[in-house]
C-alpha cells in the first residue's frame, strides 16, 4: 500500500501531447467548455474537446433531434456548429482561458475540407490538438461515411496531418465490422492517437403516432447503455495498435473510467454523462486518485492496459 | 449569471389535482439566483433509465431558499417525482435560460397561461411589481386544475379570468378566445402553454399591435446550451436553442406557421 499522503501521477502522454490527468470530455457533450464553466472546475481536467467543427458555419438538423432511450439517448443534431472563423473569434479567447488543453473536433464534406480546416486552426494560439472526427459522410463518394473504409479513413489522416504540425488524434466509428482494420489504417497514415467510440447507429419509433422519434429518423446512440460496446472496442484496438487510445462510451462515473484505463485506454472522454451529472469529469479526477490510491499505484499510466486475463 | 447544481430537499409534496402535483424544494442557491421564466433541470431518479434530467419552470420562489415546481405527471420522469417524499433529496441544477423581461412601468399586462404552461406565470406575477393592471387568463381540461391557482393569482391582486375545455369553470373553450377583449389596454402579453395556445396568442397580439414574450418547450438533453438538441424553427429560417435562447423569446422571433 502507498503512504496514503504520497503524491499521485494522474499525467499521462497522448503521443506528443502531454495531459495533467486522463480525464477529457467528448465532443459535442460540452460545447465550447463557457457552458459549464458555473458547474464544472474547468482546470481540474485533463482537456476538453469541443463540439465538431467544419469549415463553414451548419445550421443542423430539424427537430425533434434528440430522443431517450433505455439508459441512453439518441441524437441528430446534424454537426450544427458556428464554423471555424467565428469559432476562432468568439469561442476561443474563453477557451485560451481555461487552464487546460483544448483539443478541436474537426469534421468535414471531402478530404480537402478537412486539410483546409486542419491549415485553418494550426498556429491559432490555444489550440493544442485536433481530433478527426471521421464518421461523417463523404460526399463526393456518393455519402460512404470516411470511417467506414479504411483507405478513406487512411486519406483523410494524411491528409489532416500534411496541414498541421499539431498532435493529430482520430476518432474512429464503431459503425463498421472490423475496428481492428480502421485503427491499423489510420495508425498507419500517421495518427498520433486514436479515440473511440463514435455513437452507434440507432433508431426510435413512436408507435401511437407510427412516426419516428428523430425528424432525420436514424440517429446516434450514446450513454451508458453503450459502455459493453465501447469497452470491447477500446481493448481490441489497444491490443492491436502501439498509439495511444482514449476511451470514450457510456462513461459515467470513476468506476467505468478504470475500466477504459484497464481495457488500454491511455485517457478517457466523458459525453452524455455531462448532461445528466455535470459534475462527473471532476468527480472521475478525484475518483481516478482515489482509486489508485487504494490499489496502492501511484502513477496512472501504470495502469493502463492492466487488466488481468486467464487463471 | 450564475448556474449551480444543487441537491435540493423536498419541504412538501401537494396533490392539487388528479396527476398535478406541487413540489416545495430547499435549495438555497438556486432560489437566491433565480428569476420569473427560468426553470431548472431535474434528475428524476437516482438512476440510470430513466437517463437525462426533466426541465420545469420554477413555479414560486421565495428569493433566498424555497423554490416551488408545479409537475403534471406525463410519464416516467413525472411519475417519479410525483412519488417523491418530503426529506428526499433531488438534485438540481439551475436556475437556468433566459425569463421574462419587463413590461414599461406601471403599465398594464396580461399573463395567458394554458395547462401546465401556468407554473412560470405565478412566479412572475409575484414579481411584477404593483402599481399595475395584471390581468390573468387561465385555460386547462377541468376547472380542478385551475381553482387554487386562480386563487392565488387573485390574492395577488391580479384580475383572472378562467376557461376550461369542459366548461367546468369559467368560459367553454380555449383561453385565447378571452384575450382579444383585453388586448387595447395592455402593454404586454406573456403567454406559457401548448404550442398552438402560443400560436394563437402571438397572432391575437400581432393584430393588436401588443407586445408578446412566450415561453418556448422543447425536450431538453442538458439544458445548458451545449447539446443543441432542444431545437424550436425560429423567424428566417433559424432555429432557437429553448434552452439558451429561452425558454422565454419575443414571439416574433418564433416561426409558428411551421
Ligand atoms: C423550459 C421548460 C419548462 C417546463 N416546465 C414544466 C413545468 O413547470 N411543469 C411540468 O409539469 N412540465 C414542464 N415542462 C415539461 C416537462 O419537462 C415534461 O413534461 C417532462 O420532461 C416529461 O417527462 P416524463 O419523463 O414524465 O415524460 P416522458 O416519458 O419523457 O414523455 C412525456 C411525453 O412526451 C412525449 N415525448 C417523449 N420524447 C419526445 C420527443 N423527443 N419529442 C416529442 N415528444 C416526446 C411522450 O410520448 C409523452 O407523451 C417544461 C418543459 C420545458 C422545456
Ligand atoms: C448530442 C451529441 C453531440 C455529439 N456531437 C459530436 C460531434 O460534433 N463530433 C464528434 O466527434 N462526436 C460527437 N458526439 C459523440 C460523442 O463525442 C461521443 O463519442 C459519444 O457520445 C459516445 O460517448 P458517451 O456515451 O459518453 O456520450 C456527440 C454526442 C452527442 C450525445
Ligand atoms: S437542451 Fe441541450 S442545448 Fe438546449
Amino acid at each position: 500500500m502507498a503512504a496514503l499522503n504520497l503524491p499521485i501521477d494522474l499525467s499521462v502522454s497522448l503521443g506528443p501531447l502531454a495531459l495533467t490527468n486522463p480525464v477529457l470530455t467528448a465532443s459535442g457533450t460540452f460545447g465550447y467548455a463557457a457552458e459549464f464553466a458555473h458547474l464544472v472546475p474547468l482546470a481540474r481536467l485533463g482537456g476538453v474537446v469541443v463540439k465538431g467543427i467544419s469549415l463553414a458555419p451548419r445550421p443542423g438538423n430539424p427537430p425533434p433531434r434528440i430522443v431517450e432511450t433505455p439508459c441512453g439517448m439518441l441524437n441528430a443534431i446534424g454537426l450544427e456548429n458556428v464554423g471555424a472563423d467565428r469559432f476562432i473569434a468568439e469561442k476561443m479567447p474563453f477557451l485560451r482561458t481555461c487552464c487546460c488543453r483544448v483539443i478541436v473536433n474537426i469534421l468535414g464534406d471531402s478530404i480537402e475540407e478537412y486539410a483546409v480546416l486542419a491549415e485553418r486552426l494550426t498556429g491559432v494560439a490555444g489550440i493544442d490538438a485536433l481530433e478527426v472526427n471521421i464518421s461523417c459522410p463523404n460526399v463526393k463518394k456518393g455519402g460512404v461515411a470516411f470511417g467506414t473504409v479504411p483507405e478513406m479513413a487512411a486519406t483523410v489522416t494524411q491528409a489532416v496531418k500534411a496541414a498541421t504540425n499539431l498532435p493529430v488524434i482520430v476518432k474512429l466509428s464503431p459503425n463498421v465490422t472490423d475496428i481492428v482494420a480502421m485503427a491499423r489504417a489510420v495508425e498507419t497514415a500517421g495518427a498520433d492517437a486514436i479515440s473511440l467510440i463514435n455513437t452507434l447507429i440507432g433508431m426510435a419509433i413512436d408507435a401511437r403516432t407510427r412516426r419516428p422519434w428523430l425528424a432525420n429518423v436514424i440517429g446516434g446512440l450514446s450513454g451508458p447503455a453503450i459502455k459493453p460496446v465501447a469497452l470491447r472496442m477500446v481493448w481490441q484496438v489497444a491490443s492491436a495498435v502501439k498509439i495511444p487510445v482514449i476511451g470514450i462510451g457510456g462513461i459515467a462515473t470513476t468506476e467505468d473510467a478504470v475500466e477504459f484505463l484497464l481495457a488500454g485506454a491511455t485517457a478517457i472522454q466523458v459525453g452524455t454523462a455531462n448532461f445528466f451529472n455535470p459534475a462527473a469529469t471532476g468527480q472521475i479526477v478525484d475518483g481516478i486518485e482515489a482509486y489508485l490510491r487504494h490499489q496502492g499505484e501511484s502513477a496512472v499510466r501504470d495502469i493502463v492496459g492492466s487488466l488481468r486475463l486467464g487463471a | 449569471m450564475p448556474e449551480y447544481q444543487e441537491n435540493s430537499i423536498i419541504d412538501t409534496i401537494d396533490r392539487l389535482a388528479e396527476n398535478f402535483y406541487r413540489l416545495s424544494l430547499r435549495a438555497p442557491l438556486i432560489a437566491s439566483a433565480a428569476r420569473p421564466g427560468q426553470f431548472v433541470m431535474v434528475s428524476c431518479a437516482p438512476f440510470l433509465d430513466p437517463l437525462l434530467r426533466r426541465p420545469f419552470s420554477i413555479h414560486r420562489c421565495n428569493g433566498s431558499d424555497t423554490l416551488q415546481l408545479l409537475i403534471r405527471v406525463v410519464g416516467r420522469g413525472t411519475e417519479l417525482l410525483a412519488r417523491c417524499r418530503p426529506g428526499q433529496s433531488l438534485s438540481l441544477i439551475g436556475p437556468l435560460g433566459r425569463g421574462f423581461n419587463p413590461p414599461p412601468p406601471a403599465s398594464s399586462v396580461c399573463l395567458v397561461g394554458g395547462g401546465i404552461g401556468i407554473a412560470p406565470l405565478l412566479f412572475w406575477a409575484e414579481r411584477l411589481k404593483t402599481p399595475r393592471r395584471c390581468t390573468v387568463l387561465l385555460g386547462s381540461r377541468t376547472g380542478k386544475e385551475l381553482t387554487q391557482l386562480a386563487a392565488e393569482f387573485s390574492q395577488l391582486g391580479c384580475r383572472v379570468e378562467t376557461a376550461t375545455d369542459d366548461g367546468s369553470l369559467g368560459h367553454r373553450g380555449l383561453v385565447t378566445d378571452l384575450l382579444a377583449a383585453h388586448l387595447p389596454t395592455a402593454a404586454k402579453t406573456y403567454a406559457c402553454g401548448p404550442m398552438p395556445m402560443m400560436a394563437a396568442v402571438a397572432q391575437t397580439c400581432r393584430d393588436a399591435k401588443v407586445a408578446c414574450e412566450v415561453s418556448l418547450e422543447a425536450h431538453m438533453a442538458c439544458g445548458l446550451g451545449a447539446c443543441l438538441g432542444c431545437t424550436v424553427h425560429g423567424d428566417g429560417g433559424r432555429y432557437l436553442h429553448v434552452c439558451k435562447n429561452g425558454p422565454v423569446v419575443n414571439a416574433e422571433e418564433v416561426a409558428w406557421q411551421r
